[in-house]
This record gives structure tokens, C-alpha cells and sequence, in this order.
């Protein structure tokens, strides 16, 4: 019965979203004010009936009701409460309810937090937010229904794959799809403005809280992946350049970009056109990220059951989406203009600078992806792209942008000269110079990449340090000035110390692991970077729903004891699937990371054993967080508080009018 | 400057960036794409020599054998027609088993033998690489009594 409830939720919540899909927007196109102060209702009308689906959903696991056939496929008796629940999002039908729950709950938030907005931008927006629900609720119920039935029902269920099995893919998900589908508000703003004929910046300035929020999930939700990727696929590495990790990285540049162009459009009125567009692309390459992760397109941990009918679905949907904003971008932006006169070098033209790389970044990661995708359509055979492509297409397009950011902040908008901006920073670029250049000398190993990134790393400090000093060291008292700077100023700061800090990582991760993979009798020791691995052998172990060995890895460093390390390796019951769990000591400045690879036959109690050390692997999250950290601190600025007194339309008209 | 000066100046940088990004993508592209071949057409010469490729297929059932030290493997990668022996250093991964679907990335070598710097087994137990599901279609497709077999 509970299973017919979630289904009969879905369909009520679908066509409340075809209501809001379409009533609000007929309603604001004829200045119907009835029809336009529906489209609150109706977005919380879906969003109560959203929740009853996925409550159902949750129950039918919690309760391992295994004549839902979803439920069967992904769930199992053993498997303890915790991944039950996430094992909701575990599978192809689930992680779609998810995504619909997730947009509509975005779309309960714009229509809290949109009480200072003119009536006909807020219908406008809910508006499309709705017609976004229709495709994915259509989608649902049309190809993947989570509530389907299995009749008779099996005994037990399939059990969730043991690599979702892990405390960081029960967040993982949830994370990212905040970010991906909250950049669906952005679009739906940009696509109101162009339905209204009206971009200004007050249209900028609503959207860029929404913006960043998502821009802080999806940063998370990223950042979350990559740490898992980490620890539980026992290899060590942090990102593999996999097809379904581009797919939430394109989204990321491009979010990143409109972040950015949004700030340019706020303040100065200028980009407009770009900043529509940047906002179009980024929810499409987020619905392209769903398409590609999830039609089966790309095998990979991500990609479940390959079904045509649903590529087929969604590709469709795609094509709507896209076609129909660009259409009306052709249609409406020859009206938007220009916005403010900037000159060849200036705040605007170091943004535009960055956010043209930002995009020919995230275009040649586009390339990356589905370059073998199409040669494999065309014919020509199959092939891949490996990470050497993206690091040498990322590298060079990363370096000039990171020098701008740096420049970015100390610039003044419309008009700096290039001479003077060169002395303010000359000391800033010489001191990260030299401290990049003697620094690996210090580290052990000197070698040009190591002291590039040191650089571009010590640059964004560095300038940072020179801007904080302008601005908060003076004649006036220094409490005062600290305070008289703006939360969001802190906020760009922090963000980008977070890219430096994630720079370091990346640079010394990759310039000073150590990587053995050894063949390990009980007792034997290896040294690596300085520490003393001993094997006391592999033990028998039995889990909730597996069993497996565990292995005893004593570390020392010039004798002394540093902490013993326990590897794992597991064979699930349910789907008798292995897994390696490495053990991993973490630690400010290194990682010991132990995986033990597979027993050697023949031998008494051998193993084939991995042993790194990873240093400042942690600072690449380290710098992910912050960067969230960074964004969180932007909105949380006085300018977009929501429940000011000031009315935030009336300060929006008054900029308007500014700056006409 | 004269705004139509800055407009064409506008203008030039980017037409300018936007070539160098095609270059780098496309220089970057040819240096690092790697062809897939099948073990049949390994065996035809039909692979490029000095350079590193894939080749998909099945773990030959009873070819994998351990070196002494471990940690060096011996295998066969199979399309049920032709088999290419494959040697590899280091640990593999959890789902590389004899009889399942495997995709190796490397050199094949005067001696015939592929020396692999990459062995992928995928993530889910029934999951075959694409390039080793295409390997035994084509095997069986040139050779249908194999496919009876």
C-alpha cells in the first residue's frame, strides 16, 4: 500500500508541476495577477508531495519491503539501517527522486525567500522551475519508476554495491545534486529575465546568493567524491579524469565562471549577454552530467542499468531545454545591451579574462569526455582519453588564470594602468618567486612543475596579503577598518586561499608521493619516505554482511612507534563482490596509506601489500572546504540578507536607475 | 583608444585565445589518445609498435601465474580467437579474475608479449568493458564455429 502512495504522490506532483510550468508564466505574460500568485501554492504543493514519494521510498527500504522491485535490486536484509537509506539514492530510480525532491526543494526556497521580488519575476522563475519538474517527474514515471512493483516479491534483496557501502556516499550524492540542480535557480532567473525583456542588475543581484549556494554544494559535493575516491577505491589516487567526475567538474568551471560575471553584472552592469548565457550553459551541462551519468552512456561505478529508451528520454530533454533558452536568448538579448564601458585593462577585463578560460577550460574537459563517445558513434573505433590529455590541456589554461586572480582583486573597475598596477605587486610576485624557487630545495626534490605550482600557489597568498594590507592598514583605527570591509570581501579572500591551499596539495601530493607496491612475508619491513612499515600478518574477520581478513601494519619513524595500521579486504556476502579498505593515518602535512592487495599463493601468509605516503594530500579538500567556507561568508553578506528591513526591490530600482 | 580600437582589440584577443586552447586541445588529443585494438587484430600486426594502446578481452582461463616475488603476473588477454600474453607489475585490481572481462594498457614488445603499465577491471561484478564485450563480438562474428563452441 505504502509503494501506491509514493506512485500516486509522484503523479500529483507532476502535474502540479505542469501547472506551475505553465499557469504563472500565461499569468505574467498577460499581467494576470491571479494566475500569478499561484505559483507559490503550487511549489509547495509539489514540494509536500515530493516528500510524501521519497518518505514512501525511504519506508519501503527501511522496512525491506522487497516486493518493490527497486527496492530489491539495491537493498538487502543485512545491510545495516544507514545504508538502507542511502541506498535510496543507490540505484538509477532512486537517485531520480532524489534529483526531483532536490529541485523541489529549491523551488519551496525561491518561493520563501522571494518576498521582495516584483510579482511577475517570481511567477516567472517558479515558472521555470516547474517546467524543469515536468521533465524529470515525466521521466520517472514514464521510464523509471521507483515504486514498481515485484510480483511474487523476492525472499531477499540484491544488496547495495559494496563501494556505495561508505559513510561518504551517503552525504556524496545529496552534496552534489544540491549543486546541480541548484543551478537550476540560476537558470530559471536568467530565463525569467529574458521572458521579461528586463536584465538589470538587480536581476544580477537576486541571483547571485542562489548562485553561490549551489556553487558551495556542488564545491562539497565535489570535494566529498574525490575524498572517497580516495579511501575506498584503494589506490590512492584523488581524481581520475573518469568520464562521470568530468561530468560534475564542466558544470563546476562554468558555476564558477557565473559566480564571477554575476559579481561584474552587479556592480558595473556590464556582461550581461555572457553572464545569460553562462547561466544557460551551466544548468545544461548539469543536466548533461545527469544524462551521461546515468543513461548508461559511460560505464562506470555511477551509471546503472543501460536502457535506450531513457538516454533516448533524456537527450530529448536536453535538447528542449537548451533549444528553447537559447532560442529565447537569440529572441530577447539583442535588447539586453552592453551594460558599462570598461577599458583593455581593467577589474572587468581581468573578470571576462577569467571567466573566457574558466569556459575554455570546462569546453576542453567537454572535448575530453565525449570525444571517444563520438568517434565510437561515427565509427572509427573505440579509444580513450587519459589524464595526460587533461593535465596537458589544464595546466596551460590554469596558470595565466591563476595570475589573474591574483591581479584580480587589486585592480579598480573601468580603468587601471597597467605600469602602476606592476609596481603595487612586484614585491608580491618577487617574495612567492624566490619562496617557490628555494622551497623544493628545502622539500628534498627540485623540479619545474613543483616550483610552478609553489608559485602560482604563493602569488594568490601573497597579493592576497598585499590587498588585505591596503585595505585594513591605514591612519584610521585598524578594528574599525576591519570592520567597515564587507563580509562578502572576506569571503572572495577566503575562497581564494582555499585555491591556493588546494594548489599546495596538488602540487606536493604530486611531486613528493611514494608509491611501493611490495610482496610482504609476516614480519618483513619496507621503508618508504623515511618510515618503517612492518607486516604482522592478516587475521580472519567477519562484518554485519561480509567477511574478509584484516591486516596489522606496525609504522615506526627512527624507532619510534607512530600508529599501527589495519587494511582490510572484503568479500560481501550477498554479492561475493571484493573490496579493498585501505587504512590510512592522516595527517597535516602526510598521509600513510596501507591497501593490501591479494594473498600470494604458495607462500606462508604472504601478501602483495601498497604502501604510500602522501604528503599534503589533505590540503587538496582542505582547500575545498575552504573555498565552500569562502562562499558561505559571500551570502552571508548584509547586501543579500533576506529579511532586511530595507525593501530589497526598492534599493534594486534605485541602482536601476543608476545605472541607465 | 577609440572604442572601435578596443572593440577590434577585444576582438583579436580573443580569436587569439580561443586558437591557442584549439591547439593545445588538439596537440594534446593526438599526443594522448590511446587506441583500443582486439587481441585478433594484435596478433594481425595490426597495432602500432613503440606506442601504447589497449586491448580487451577475457583472462584466458588458467593462464594467470604469480612470479616469485609476487607481485608479477603473467596472463593471457583472450577474444576466444587469439590470444595475447600480457605481463604486469604491481597489484591488480579486486575484480580481475580468469573468465571475466579485462582491459590492458601498454606495449607489445619484439617478443610479442604486451607489457602492461594499467590493467582496469570494472566496478561491478556483471559489468564487461566496453572493449572487451566488442572484442568477443568481433572474434565471433569472423569466426562463427567459435561462437558455437
Amino acid at each position: 500500500m505504502i509503494p501506491e502512495i509514493g506512485h500516486f504522490s509522484l503523479i500529483v506532483a507532476l502535474f502540479l508541476a505542469a501547472c506551475l510550468g505553465l499557469l504563472p508564466i500565461i499569468g505574467a505574460a498577460r499581467n494576470d495577477a491571479v494566475l500569478m500568485a499561484i505559483a507559490r501554492p503550487l511549489a509547495r504543493g509539489q514540494f509536500v508531495f515530493l516528500t510524501i514519494a521519497l518518505g514512501c521510498l525511504v519506508y519501503a527500504f527501511v522496512s525491506n519491503d522487497f516486493s518493490v522491485l527497486y527496492v530489491a535490486q539495491h537493498s538487502n536484509s543485512q545491510l545495516p539501517v544507514v545504508y538502507r537509506i542511502s541506498a535510496v539514492w543507490g540505484g538509477h530510480e532512486g537517485s531520480l527522486l532524489l534529483w526531483a525532491f532536490i529541485l523541489g526543494a529549491w523551488t519551496l526556497a525561491v518561493a520563501i525567500y522571494s518576498r521582495h521580488l516584483p510579482d511577475e519575476m517570481v511567477a516567472r522563475v517558479l515558472g521555470v522551475m516547474g517546467f524543469v519538474a515536468v521533465g524529470f517527474l515525466l521521466f520517472m514515471l514514464l521510464t523509471s519508476n521507483p515504486f514498481d512493483r515485484l510480483l511474487p516479491a523476492a525472499a531477499d534483496g540484491r544488496d547495495l554495491n559494496p563501494l556505495l557501502q561508505d559513510p561518504g556516499l551517503v552525504i556524496h550524492p545529496p552534496m552534489l545534486y544540491m549543486g546541480y540542480v541548484g543551478f537550476s535557480v540560476a537558470f530559471a532567473f536568467a530565463l525569467a529575465a529574458l521572458l521579461g525583456g528586463k536584465l538589470d542588475t538587480t536581476w544580477a543581484r537576486w541571483s547571485r546568493p542562489w548562485t553561490t549556494v549551489a556553487w558551495v554544494f556542488m564545491t562539497l559535493g565535489i570535494a566529498l567524491g574525490s575524498w572517497w575516491a580516495y579511501y575506498e577505491l584503494g589506490w590512492g589516487g584523488w581524481w581520475f579524469w573518469d568520464p562521470v567526475e568530468n561530468a560534475s567538474l564542466m558544470p563546476w568551471l562554468l558555476g564558477t565562471a557565473l559566480m564571477h560575471s554575476l559579481a561584474v553584472t552587479e556592480k558595473r552592469g556590464a556582461f550581461k549577454s555572457w553572464t545569460v548565457l553562462l547561466a544557460i550553459a551551466a544548468f545544461s551541462l548539469s543536466l548533461l552530467g545527469t544524462f551521461l551519468v546515468r543513461s548508461g552512456v559511460l560505464t562506470s561505478v555511477h551509471s546503472f542499468a543501460a536502457d535506450p529508451k531513457r538516454g533516448i528520454f533524456i537527450l530529448s530533454f536536453l535538447v528542449v531545454v537548451i533549444g528553447v533558452s537559447l532560442l529565447l536568448f537569440a529572441w530577447r538579448a539583442p535588447k539586453v545591451g552592453l551594460g558599462g564601458k570598461f577599458d583593455i585593462l581593467s577589474r572587468e577585463s581581468l573578470l571576462l579574462s577569467n571567466n573566457v578560460l574558466l569556459s575554455v577550460a570546462a569546453a576542453s574537459v567537454f572535448i575530453g569526455t565525449l570525444y571517444p563517445l563520438f568517434m565510437d558513434a561515427l565509427g572509427f573505433g573505440k579509444l580513450s582519453v587519459g589524464p595526460p590529455y587533461f593535465h596537458a590541456v589544464f595546466v596551460p589554461l590554469m596558470v595565466p588564470m591563476i595570475l589573474m586572480m591574483g591581479l584580480g582583486p587589486l585592480a579598480r573597475w573601468k580603468k587601471i594602468g597597467g605600469l602602476e598596477l606592476a609596481k603595487r605587486v612586484r614585491w608580491a610576485f618577487l617574495s612567492a618567486l624566490v619562496i617557490a624557487l628555494m622551497l623544493p630545495f628545502v622539500m628534498g626534490t627540485w623540479t619545474a612543475m613543483i616550483a610552478l605550482g609553489l608559485l602560482l600557489a604563493f602569488w594568490i597568498i601573497a597579493t592576497m596579503l598585499l590587498g588585505l594590507r591596503d585595505r585594513l592598514l591605514g591612519r584610521s583605527d585598524f578594528l574599525q577598518r576591519v570592520r567597515n570591509q564587507s563580509l562578502s570581501y572576506y569571503g572572495m579572500q577566503l575562497a581564494h586561499l582555499g585555491v591556493a591551499v588546494f594548489i599546495i596539495g596538488v602540487t606536493l601530493v604530486k611531486g613528493y608521493e611514494t608509491e611501493r607496491d611490495v610482496r610482504m612475508d609476516v614480519g618483513d619491513t619496507v621503508s618508504a619516505g623515511g618510515y618503517v612499515f612492518r607486516f604482522d600478518g592478516v587475521r580472519e574477520i567477519e562484518g554485519p554482511n561480509y567477511i574478509g581478513g584484516r591486516g596489522h601494519v606496525v609504522v615506526t619513524k627512527d624507532g619510534q612507534a607512530v600508529t599501527e595500521l589495519y587494511p582490510e579486504k572484503r568479500q560481501y556476502n550477498v554479492s561475493g563482490m571484493p573490496m579493498t579498505e585501505a587504512a590510512i593515518r592522516t595527517g597535516l602535512l602526510r598521509d600513510l596509506y596501507v591497501s593490501l592487495g591479494e594473498p600470494i599463493p604458495g607462500s606462508d601468509g604472504a601478501w602483495a601489500v601498497r604502501i604510500y605516503i602522501k604528503p599534503f594530500v589533505d590540503w587538496i579538500w582542505a582547500g575545498c572546504v575552504l573555498m565552500a567556507l569562502g562562499g558561505i561568508l559571500a551570502i552571508s553578506d548584509r547586501r543579500y540578507r533576506i529579511h532586511s528591513k530595507r525593501s530589497g526591490a526598492k534599493l534594486g530600482n534605485v541602482l536601476e536607475e543608476k545605472t541607465a | 583608444m577609440k572604442p572601435r580600437q578596443k572593440r577590434v582589440m577585444f576582438i583579436l584577443v580573443g580569436i587569439a585565445a580561443v586558437g591557442l586552447a584549439v591547439g593545445l586541445v588538439l596537440n594534446a588529443l593526438d599526443k594522448n589518445v590511446s587506441l583500443y585494438f582486439t587481441p585478433t587484430q594484435v596478433f594481425n600486426d595490426e597495432a602500432p609498435h613503440g606506442r601504447s594502446f589497449r586491448i580487451g578481452g577475457l583472462v584466458e582461463e588458467g593462464s594467470v601465474q604469480r612470479e616469485a616475488d609476487g607481485l608479477t603476473v603473467n596472463f593471457a588477454i583472450t577474444d576466444t580467437s587469439k590470444r595475447i600474453p600480457v605481463v604486469y607489475k604491481g597489484i591488480l585490481p579486486d575484480l580481475f579474475k580468469e573468465g571475466k572481462g579485462v582491459v590492458a594498457q601498454g606495449k607489445v614488445g619484439p617478443d610479442g608479449i604486451m607489457h602492461a603499465d594499467e590493467v582496469l577491471a570494472k566496478h561491478d561484478e556483471n559489468y564487461m568493458p566496453p572493449e572487451a564485450a566488442d572484442a568477443l563480438k568481433k572474434a565471433a562474428s569472423a569466426n562463427p564455429a567459435v561462437e558455437s563452441k
